[in-house]
């Protein structure tokens, strides 16, 4: 894990408070910052701004390879036995949907739990943190040194934080 | 009591106190929980014994007796499936509906879903008898250079329902993750550190709620055609061959309704007694039981649709085999069977016409023990009746399922109940986070509001 920036952790008990706060951040050029909250909310989301996630990307190409390798497997495997069963083409696709089909979703929901670790993992914000953050509080940690703590300070008390903490 | 998206702004719980209610759930139950843990121990140990004497005298000691080589065990599994289903609904399906109510119920219903999913995979495992074999199901490099077959329905269940399991686990854990992060700020010892591992790093962070979110949403729209999928594959697993009785167009949509309507029942049976172990009365409310209830009664209509079908079909179709087998199946060696499975799921879904009788817990308690006990025998009378009475007079036969099959019918429900009884006393069976996201955080002035 790496080592916990220096800045200023503001904590806020009311969602309007903590949206004015990005916002007056956003506003003075601050972009590194984290914000901490129990639930995902759209006040917050629209506040921050962040684009769409590309998990979904991991989900797209999951599926479709699951949906190759269903096929390939099944027509690979009934060709390298060959034996007729049923009376059906050694190959036969229709039947083999139901397989490619479950590989989809297999591939599909697994590749999308990796894209998620991953993207977590690269966006990884180390700053400080505090345990009522997955309770009932919103969190503001704005990484600064110490030449521009006073200004932070001041801007995010000003929003209405209910608590501000320096970490040096 | 209403759902708590509804409830009066004043009386409604704060975000604290949600974290503060379900984190209690955990640790230090009733006396009542450790007397049931104990009881369902000592059933899986009965079922565990008899398995261990089938292993021991070989297959014979099931009731097996041509022509019916399919019976209570095939039953079995495709009862604890069809049980998994309604979690996937709720957790899913409704998840993509957006509907609020099944943030307070999801968690027991998928937790219910990866633990009924775990023992459904044991019964085609019990059921081949050479257990040690299973692997043989699963298409991997051998010295024959053999592979399975991929044109029978038998292996498309094998891909369907590990599949199923695979995706509802990782859908359960991606939903706990949250929550344990909240609960870890509480708990202490032991329980911490279990906390401090399994909720992975957790924070809440913007960018973390920002890929989390649409991985989960990413997730169930995935499983929410994967669990039509897997029990349209089991009842191919029947519908796919000529047997009468088995062989109709009608048998994927009737036994996904089949299984959602077995699986809701479940639900309300778990909750019934779940809510007042745990104390969680404030979260689940009688709104809940009546919104599970209308559940039932659509699912239950469908099924009773189908039954209907099913005859209609059988007259209508004009074939000698099909009519002799649905004749059979009512007025035949298992009429008690087809009576009680029409009873059951035909009939009693009616009552939930009444609204008295929606929103009356100990009437939702007991139909759903009827809606289960009618759906097993559903199962078994499709496949004991239909396979006993097939086209030849000198080939047809009777089976009776003997004391082992019985004994391990119950281990299976104390398998189940066991891994329940556990996950509820170590993690959420409410969700902390997705309770308080449908409440409106509190705002500047007004207050919870």
């Amino acid at each position: 894990m790496s080592a916990q920036p220096a800045g200023i952790l503001a904590s806020y008990r009311f969602v309007d408070a903590a949206a004015d706060a990005i916002q007056a951040l956003k506003a003075e050029g601050y972009r590194d910052f984290t914000v901490y909250t129990p639930v995902p909310n759209p006040e917050i989301q629209q506040a921050i701004g962040h684009r769409v996630s590309p998990v979904r990307l991991w989900t797209l190409f999951g599926g479709l390879t699951g949906c190759a390798t269903g096929f390939a497997m099944t027509l690979w495997m009934s060709f390298d036995w060959p034996i007729v069963v049923g009376g059906k083409p050694i190959g036969s696709v229709i039947p083999y949907i139901v397989i490619a089909f479950e590989l989809t979703i297999l591939f599909g929901a697994l590749a999308t739990l990796i894209g998620l670790v991953f993207h977590i993992r690269k966006t990884r914000q180390p700053g400080a943190y505090d345990g009522r953050f997955t309770d009932d509080h919103i969190g503001i940690f704005v990484p600064c040194g110490s030449e521009r703590r006073q200004a932070v300070e001041t801007l995010l008390r000003d929003a209405g934080a209910e608590e501000v903490r320096v970490e040096a | 009591m209403s759902t708590i998206a509804r409830q009066d702004p004043i009386t409604r719980p704060t975000y604290h106190e949600v974290t503060r209610d379900i984190a209690a759930t955990i640790g230090s139950p009733s006396r009542s929980y450790y007397v049931l843990l104990g009881v369902v121990l000592v059933v899986l140990a009965v079922g565990v014994g008899a398995l261990l004497y089938q292993i021991r005298y070989g297959l014979g000691v099931a009731g097996y007796h041509p022509p019916v080589m399919w019976a209570v065990y095939i039953t079995n599994f495709v009862f604890w499936v069809g049980i998994a289903h309604s979690g996937t609904l709720i957790s899913a399906i409704l998840y993509l509906f957006r509907s609020a109510w099944r943030t307070s119920v999801y968690r027991t219903a998928e937790a219910m879903t990866v633990f009924a999913v775990m023992t459904a995979g044991l019964f085609p495992v019990v059921h081949v008898g050479r257990l040690w074999y299973a692997y043989w199901l699963f298409p991997y490099p051998n010295q024959r250079q053999l592979w399975v077959n991929f044109k029978s329905p038998l292996l498309w269940d094998v891909f369907a329902v590990s599949t199923y399991f695979t995706v509802s686990t990782l859908f359960l854990i991606t939903g706990l993750v949250p929550d344990i992060a909240a609960l870890r700020e509480q708990a202490k010892g032991w329980r911490r550190r279990l906390y401090e591992i399994t909720s992975l790093g957790w924070r809440g962070t913007d960018q973390q709620w920002r890929h989390y979110t649409r991985a989960y949403l990413y997730l169930a729209a995935l499983a929410t055609p994967l669990v039509l999928s897997v029990h349209s594959v089991v009842s191919w697993d029947f519908a796919m061959s000529i047997v009468p009785g088995w062989h109709a167009t009608i048998f994927a949509p009737y036994f996904v309704a089949g299984a959602i309507y077995s699986g809701v029942a479940m639900v309300v049976t778990l909750l019934v007694p779940l809510r007042k172990m745990f104390r969680v009365e404030r979260y689940i409310t009688v709104e809940h039981f009546e919104n599970l209830a209308k559940l039932l009664l659509l699912t239950g209509m469908i099924v009773a649709y189908s039954y209907g079908i099913e005859y209609f079909m059988a007259w209508y179709s004009g074939s000698p085999y099909e009519r002799a087998s649905f004749w059979n199946r009512a007025f035949g060696d298992y009429w008690w069977g087809a009576w009680t499975m029409i009873l059951c799921n035909g009939a009693l879904p009616f009552f939930l016409f009444f609204r008295k009788i929606r929103r009356s817990i100990p009437a939702m308690f007991v139909l759903s023990l009827f809606v289960n006990l009618g759906m097993w025998f559903e199962r078994f009378v499709i496949i004991v009746s239909s396979l006993s009475h097939e086209y030849e007079p000198y080939a047809m036969g009777h089976y009776t399922p003997t004391w082992v099959e019985w004994a391990i019918l119950a281990g299976s429900f104390a398998w189940f109940f066991m891994w329940f009884l556990l996950f509820a006393k170590n993690f959420p069976t409410v969700s902390i986070t997705e309770v308080k996201e449908i409440m409106p955080m509190p705002r500047r002035g007004r207050q919870h509001s």
